[in-house]
């Protein structure tokens, strides 16, 4: 029944993202509103086995959503700027030193892997290529390693990132 | 005013970062330092141009002009939360597809992912 409420809950959000600005009551028409509840629940009734498949229901807490929402805005967005400018730099000159490293995450859950693979792969000069799913490992591509740290067994987190600590990030919203 | 300025300026930063991806896809040697430049360069400019959009929608939208111009934005701003997650998830994909046929990254100081396969 709770994963029925809160699929019902999301896709009637999205629905409402999507028809704003249709009409008069706040945004949007009295039409869109009802036949937003309407269409809802039927995709609530079909799709809440997929949506809430591991019977989790920590990312139904609002506050998650907001530090998911400030944690793109600010040291994400930030980070990403930086490495783009660094990724300029070499592409015009031509300076680089690639190789795949071990990164140990310190990371359980599922989400939490998969929000930190896609902040890497998205930041410039670093791409995941793998993950070891018992320990949670990504394998990461990096074009520029520093110079000595390649004899490493496994990175840590300051090693790749210059500015901020994503996996304390992460680990605040996901898990 | 203001706004166009901000539009000017989103997009000049927009297309000299997918210049400089398709730079990139030219200089670099082998398929992952390619990934770097094309797929994450690009991505950037790419939001760049689309909050140019987003911008010039929202400047619409304080004139007075509601209805079509806000459908603008906010669908802009979907198709960019969908463009970062599946840019990250393709590029992910191909670079796993080219480790598992064979693809060593050449040059490379350093590959534990292929030791680990060993």
């Amino acid at each position: 029944m709770i994963a029925f409420l809160v699929t019902a809950l999301f896709a009637y959000l999205v629905y409402l993202v999507l028809t704003a600005g249709s009409g008069t009551i706040g945004l949007w028409s009295q039409a869109e509103l009802i036949a937003g509840g309407g269409i809802s629940l039927v995709v609530a009734a079909i799709s809440r086995k997929f949506f809430c498949r591991t019977g989790e229901y920590r990312m139904a807490n609002p506050l998650r959503w907001v530090l998911l929402v400030a944690y793109a805005a600010v040291p994400f967005f930030i980070e990403m700027a930086r490495a783009n400018i660094d990724v300029a730099y070499r592409v015009i000159t031509g300076k680089i030193r690639p190789g795949i490293v071990k990164l140990s995450t310190g990371l359980e859950t599922d989400l939490g892997v998969l929000l930190l693979a896609n902040s890497i792969t998205l930041t410039p000069g670093t791409l995941t290529v793998g993950v070891d799913e018992e320990t949670n490992d990504l394998y990461v591509h990096m074009i520029n390693i520093g110079m000595g740290t390649e004899t490493k067994e496994s990175f840590e987190p300051d090693d790749v990132f210059a500015l901020f600590q994503f996996p304390e990030w992460i680990r605040r919203i996901a898990e | 005013m203001i706004a166009d300025t901000i539009i000017m300026v989103c997009l000049g930063i927009g297309l000299l970062f997918n210049a400089l991806g398709v730079l990139g896809i030219l200089r670099f040697p082998d398929v992952y330092t390619r990934l770097h430049a094309e797929t994450k360069t690009t991505t950037f400019g790419t939001i760049f141009i689309s909050l140019a959009v987003i911008v010039y929608g929202a400047a619409r939208v304080m004139e007075g002009e509601t209805g079509t111009y806000l459908t603008l934005s906010v669908h802009t701003f979907v198709a960019l939360l969908a463009l970062a997650f599946t840019n990250a998830t393709g590029a992910h994909a191909i670079a796993r597809a080219a480790h598992r046929s064979g693809q060593v990254p050449k040059p490379a100081v350093v590959d534990r992912l292929q030791e680990v396969r060993e």
